[in-house]
């Protein structure tokens, strides 16, 4: 039996062979290692994410996230609903809040449920994997288990903002929240401060509007590197994608040499836990972490 | 006098036996200082010290204590013997903690502590132990002037406390601003919406309490006396005149709006449909619960719009230059009249800046909620256009010029005017300025005395030589020490409260009102125990006046900042004592120095200043004296001490009461006994003054001004005498002033008057 | 001119826009203007448009291009000292003006959002081929293979990468459920038009 169990929501990034597979593939390793067992919420559908709003309007986006959260209520009663992607974990929890706290909305939300025989009881809390690990777990309890500790790499955290705003972790400052500096530190890894931690990558706009994020991103990348950071971790799949994909597109706007791999803060636990690199989904990063690879082959 | 007899003591506690040679000290004591008694204890604040100064006291007859220990400001209640005169050598903020603990210092530290303990001695010879006033007087009634929400206050809490009261409103009921209203802005949670004034509940409580004599219709036609002994006439519209007595007074005299007969371009006197936030308080009382009309024609009123800061925070010199504070949250209850009454009407709130203070923010949150529109923007005309008007402004924020072509009222926030009464500085302001090349205020000064021009009304009739009301600050608000002492104005005894004393609201009127109640019994009770009010509040020492040496000259009548001593026939002054705040301003201003007070006179300090040893010319040892105003300075140099910030061992500081009781003759025989320098440590002064004493340090910045050509003739440089500002807070400040100015003492050299 | 500086404009947007009933409550303080990392790009920050809402500038409002700059970031939200859901806002605002039919032309971010929500809706799950190639293509066909060979190296990338998936466009992820997953959508579109009636 394991330690702890969560209903999951791995969201549609998080799918075999989406752009965040590797995101999910480190999430499964890390659980095990962590003796979290994931009990995934069955049929779970799109969060609408945030630019859901202009074509799908204010209740649509809500019932997308009332008919998950109530499939993991029917399912996996009990248990504490957990996304890893920050979209997923903002929107589901938006909604919750909005529906717990405006009848009518909840009532039309379920009115709408209802044609899909389902039924949003909100007995659920919503949340992401990050308050799973600072909140249930603790550093102390996450620093026991490294096998593999991260020695002399340089991790600039970018918490950027869906974890991070408009709700955060408890206790956390909206401005220097420091839950995944910690979590980095208590792999063995060394945290750079920079001032871009919490900067928008522009979010679902790096598609409509490349040139603005990409001058966001840049901001981001120019920050870690002169900070003296070899890699950034992050939390988000969006965060994750923008950041990694673009530094071609960004070198030859910019004439810059950007070449920083960007991981998930689930790859680094799984390689401080003694997890390969396979494990950590690292193969699939596009701009290899040569170095944290290294250590998962000690 | 031949019964004095002085005994020193010398503590070792807090370091001060490690740091000192206590037995040389108390050496000193005996030999210089002329001490009978000398006595070291190893922590002489302790029970068993204070007992051994007790039991001398009572056995040994023991009438002058000199405690060489920490500073005068710490263990006062252990050294707070009442029966002997106390004086206080600082040795340990003084000297040890502001001195490096090292081999080098050692000699220049004990240099330092002796001249205390020789400073100690002299000054405790030279003191009396103060018996009182002697015209104390208990009147324990309270005099309130106004009867509107700060007077009637006033009269509630004074009762309350068990106070009598004197109530005198110049209408025929009571009230004031505040019974013009039709509601109030919300003094409760949740501050949401406008409430019934308090104004029927009070009245009803004044004429029900048996403590409260109220005077309708009647002035204060005129007020002698002081704190203890108020005589106030009071004439009544009927031609009555009663003599009532009081102990203190509470001025409660209110505003009136500023005229928006001044502000034509607004609209005002042009079309019916533009009003004050009086007229629109009269519109919506005499509605009568039914919707507000439209005064031109009696037509429904559609959109509302409030004009912010109409003829207020002016900087053309026309108009009001200030804010004054309380018509923002006017303007949001007045568009809560319409709001609450028909959601549809709208209600536009033109402002440069929405000011709410209190619970405000809510009430502002609660406008917006009503839909009430706030718009940022600056109105530059109001053209009346049939029965509506055209309201021309600049949006601040869209940053369009722009127009609201149909409102059916504007209503102008035009703020206050304090009812302060005659300005009795006004023609001495206008020379001040005159004199700096600015005529205007000169002009309007004399065009206001000018023949068949409007007088100011006084609210007090004070019979006091300074004038018939209290002085003004700035804007003709009365003056009062903004931080320290708001309600205490520069007449003892008399307290202003409420927007007559700064602009503000009903809620902050009350608030104003109960503090000064509180500050006008506490001069009462003090007056009755013959001690002064603040800020030395409790000081049983009072100015005592030698007649046969005064030259009439009465620059003491004229600087007293006070208005506390008058003039008799023969102009020689009359000391008013209850009236005195103790600073000793008229003590530095007396040039014949006949003025002095038991416990602090030219003496008490000329001796000390004497008593230091000075070292010759080829020392390599300058001196320089500082003398710090008690309030400010001398704490400040305290706390530098407890930070151990350090500072030259050359200084020898003397705490004055304020530096307006400087008399120029310790700079004189500071200087002629060679000291190399003198600092005067003071408080701000202008119009954001911090001085105590409201004049005390301006004063001695003018007659130090003069010294230049006493110095001249002693053939010293000007840099030997300087004043600075010094605040409580310039802890890291004061001892590089000190360090800076002993560089420039080092610069000029030593000073060529030592030895004679 | 008589409907500027009313309730008229203000009215319509609480009672259509997401969230429209905390316009009027903007203090025009001007914090959530600085805080948007993309406040270089638009016409109006946030606390103007509110004060256009209320001095009634609805055909302004409604054609602007600055509420389809919001990035999601939250940034306005959580500084914003009277608490009010910008993001959401700026979102209802986007979402009126495009139900309305009168967002600018060819704005980027209403065609992205619109393939976003198609493409979810479709299946219940999001794919991301298809999405992809809906931006590239957007501009017809040639355009479209230019914009797709330019990001070929990034595709290539993410496909050696196995985060891209070459048979999502024929064999898509999605729900199982999806007849009720229609219906479900369908039901609370209607919801939301009879809650928010477009003028």
């Amino acid at each position: 039996m394991a330690k702890k169990t969560y209903s999951f929501y791995p969201g549609c990034s998080s799918q075999t062979k989406a752009s965040s597979f590797n995101y999910l593939t480190s999430t499964k390793s890390m659980c095990n290692l962590l003796d979290i067992e994931l009990k995934e919420v069955p049929d779970w559908n799109c969060c609408g994410a945030s630019i859901g709003y202009a074509e799908g309007g204010e209740l649509p986006r809500i019932t997308l996230s009332a008919r998950n959260i109530a499939l993991s209520e029917q399912a996996n009663p009990g248990m504490d609903m957990v996304a890893t992607c920050a979209a997923c974990w903002l929107s589901t929890r938006e909604s919750k809040e909005r529906m717990d706290h405006n009848t009518q909305m909840r009532n039309d939300a379920n009115e709408a449920l209802k044609e899909a025989g389902l039924v949003y009881q909100g007995t659920q809390n919503v949340r992401h994997m990050a308050e799973v690990l600072v909140e249930d777990l603790g550093f102390d309890e996450l620093k026991k288990g490294v096998k593999n500790p991260l020695r002399d790499l340089k991790i600039a955290g970018y918490v950027g903002c869906q974890t991070n705003r408009p709700f955060g972790l408890a206790g956390e400052s909206f401005e220097n929240p420091v839950y995944l500096d910690n979590i980095i530190e208590a792999m063995g890894g060394e945290a750079v401060p920079y001032d871009q931690k919490v900067t928008c990558c522009g979010g679902a706009l790096a598609f409509s509007e490349p040139e603005k994020s990409q001058k966001q991103i840049k901001d981001i990348i120019e920050s870690a590197y002169d900070h003296g950071a070899e890699m950034i971790v992050t939390p988000c799949p969006l965060c994750q994608a923008n950041v990694e994909i673009y530094q071609g597109e960004i070198n030859k706007r910019y004439g810059t040499k950007f070449n920083i791999p960007v991981a998930y803060y689930s790859q680094l636990i799984t390689v401080a836990y003694g997890g390969s690199a396979q494990d950590a989904g690292l193969d699939s990063q596009l701009i290899r972490a040569t170095k944290l690879e290294e250590i998962a082959k000690k | 006098m031949a019964d004095q007899k002085v005994a020193a003591y010398i503590c070792q506690g807090c370091g001060l036996g490690d740091r000192l040679d206590t037995a040389a000290l108390a050496g000193v004591a005996k030999k210089e200082g002329k001490a009978a008694l000398v006595k070291e204890h190893e922590f002489l604040c302790n029970a068993d010290g204070v007992k051994m100064i007790r039991d001398d006291i009572a056995n040994e007859g023991v009438t002058h204590v000199m405690i060489g220990a920490c500073s005068r400001r710490a263990k006062t209640e252990a050294f707070g013997f009442t029966d002997v005169a106390v004086a206080r050598a600082n040795l340990r903020e003084g000297v040890i903690w502001t001195q490096p603990d090292n081999d080098e210092s050692r000699e220049t530290t004990q240099e330092m502590a002796e001249d205390y303990i020789r400073m100690g001695c002299a000054e405790a010879k030279k003191m009396m132990l103060p018996m009182g006033n002697p015209a104390a007087a208990t009147e324990r009634r309270l005099l309130v002037v106004g009867g509107g929400v700060s007077g009637m206050t006033a009269a509630l809490e004074a009762s309350r406390a068990g106070y009598q009261v004197v109530l005198v409103e110049k209408s025929g009921q009571l009230g004031g601003w505040a019974g013009k209203l039709h509601k109030r802005t919300p003094a409760k949670s949740p501050f949401q919406s406008p409430q019934d004034t308090p104004v029927a509940e009070m009245a009803a409580a004044i004429e029900a309490d048996a403590n409260i004599k109220v005077y309708l219709n009647a002035i204060t036609s005129k007020i002698q006396g002081a704190p203890g002994r108020f005589e106030a006439e009071i004439s009544v519209e009927s031609g009555v005149t009663v003599t009532e007595k009081a102990g203190a007074i509470v001025q409660a005299t209110g505003f009136s709006l500023y005229d928006a007969n001044n502000l034509p371009e607004l609209g005002y006197g042009k079309s019916a449909n533009v009003v004050d936030q009086a007229g629109l308080e009269t519109l919506a009382t005499a509605a009568k619960g039914s919707p507000i009309k439209r005064p031109s024609d009696g037509g429904e009123v559609r959109k509302v719009v409030f004009v912010q800061c109409a003829g207020q925070r002016d900087d053309s010199g026309k108009h009001l230059a200030y804010c004054s504070g309380s018509c923002c949250s006017t303007s949001v209850k007045q568009a809560m009249y319409f709001k609450d009454a028909n959601p549809d009407i709208d209600t536009v709130v033109i402002y440069t800046d929405l000011r709410m203070p209190g619970n405000g923010e809510d009430f502002y949150r609660s406008g917006q909620d009503k839909g009430v529109i706030f718009t940022k923007g600056k109105v530059s005309s109001v053209e009346a256009a049939g029965n509506q008007c055209k309201v021309n402004f600049h949006d601040l924020i869209l940053n369009d010029q722009t127009a609201i072509a149909n409102a059916d009222l504007v209503v102008l926030a035009t703020g206050q005017v304090p009812n302060s009464g005659v300005d009795i500085d006004s023609k001495l302001k206008a020379e001040i300025a005159a004199a700096a090349g600015d005529n205007s205020l000169l002009e309007a000064y004399n065009a206001s005395q000018a023949e068949g021009s409007v007088k100011p009304v006084s609210m007090l009739n004070l019979n006091y030589r300074q004038g018939p009301d209290v002085p003004q600050l700035k804007y003709g608000f009365t003056d009062s020490h903004f931080i320290c002492f708001p309600y205490e104005t520069r007449r003892t005894g008399i307290y202003s409260a409420g927007p007559v004393r700064r602009p503000m609201d009903m809620a902050q009127a009350m608030e104003d009102a109960t503090g000064a109640t509180m500050k006008a019994i506490q001069a009462i009770e003090n007056a009755g125990l013959g001690r002064a009010a603040h800020p030395r509040s409790g000081d049983l020492s009072y100015p005592i006046f030698r007649k046969e040496g005064c030259t009439q000259c009465k620059r003491c009548t004229v600087e007293c900042p006070f208005g506390a001593i008058d003039e008799d026939e023969q102009r020689f002054p009359v000391f008013n004592e209850s009236r005195c705040r103790r600073c000793g301003t008229c003590m530095g201003a007396c040039p014949v120095r006949v003025i002095s007070f038991e416990n602090y006179s030219v003496d008490t300090v000329g001796s000390q200043l004497k008593a230091v040893d000075v070292p010759d010319e080829f020392s390599e040892k300058p001196r320089v004296l500082i003398l710090a105003c008690e309030n400010d300075a001398y704490p400040a140099l305290d706390m530098a001490a407890m930070n151990r910030n350090v500072y030259s061992a050359f200084v020898r500081v003397i705490p004055v009461r304020c530096l307006g009781s400087v008399n120029t003759i310790w700079i004189n025989d500071a200087l002629s006994n060679g000291y190399d320098g003198v600092m005067m440590l003071g408080c701000k002064h202008g119009d954001d003054y911090q001085c105590h004493f409201v004049k005390g340090s301006e004063l001695a910045g003018i007659r130090m001004s003069k010294i230049g050509d006493t110095l001249k003739q002693m053939g010293l440089e000007e840099e030997r005498v300087a004043t600075f500002e010094v605040a409580i807070t310039d802890i890291e400040r004061v001892p590089q002033l000190i360090n800076d100015y002993m560089a420039k003492i080092q610069e000029i050299g030593m000073s060529p008057m030592k030895g004679f | 001119m008589s409907e500027n500086y009313s309730n008229s404009f203000l009215r319509e947007v609480e009672e259509r826009v997401e969230e429209g009933h905390w316009v009027k409550m903007c203090m025009q303080c001007g914090v959530c203007a600085g805080s948007c990392p993309f406040g270089p790009h638009w016409a109006h920050p946030p606390q103007e448009i509110f004060m256009m809402i209320r001095a009634g500038k609805r055909e302004e409002v409604l054609t602007s291009d600055s509420m389809w700059m919001c990035t999601s970031c939250y940034n306005c939200v959580v500084r914003c000292p009277r608490k009010l859901p910008i993001t959401h806002i700026m979102h209802g605002l986007a979402n009126y003006a495009h139900r309305l039919g009168i967002a600018p032309k060819g704005q980027p971010t209403e065609h992205f959002a619109t393939l976003f929500w198609n493409n979810l809706a479709e299946t219940g799950r999001v794919n991301e081929l298809k999405l992809s190639l809906g931006i590239y293509f957007r501009d017809g066909f040639s355009q479209g293979i230019k914009n797709a060979m330019a990001m070929q190296s990034v595709g290539l990338g993410m496909l050696k990468a196995k985060r891209l998936n070459p048979f999502e466009l024929f064999a898509p992820h999605g729900v199982k459920d999806k007849s009720g997953f229609h219906a479900m959508l369908k039901k609370a579109r209607e919801i939301e038009d009879r809650r928010k009636p477009i003028a």
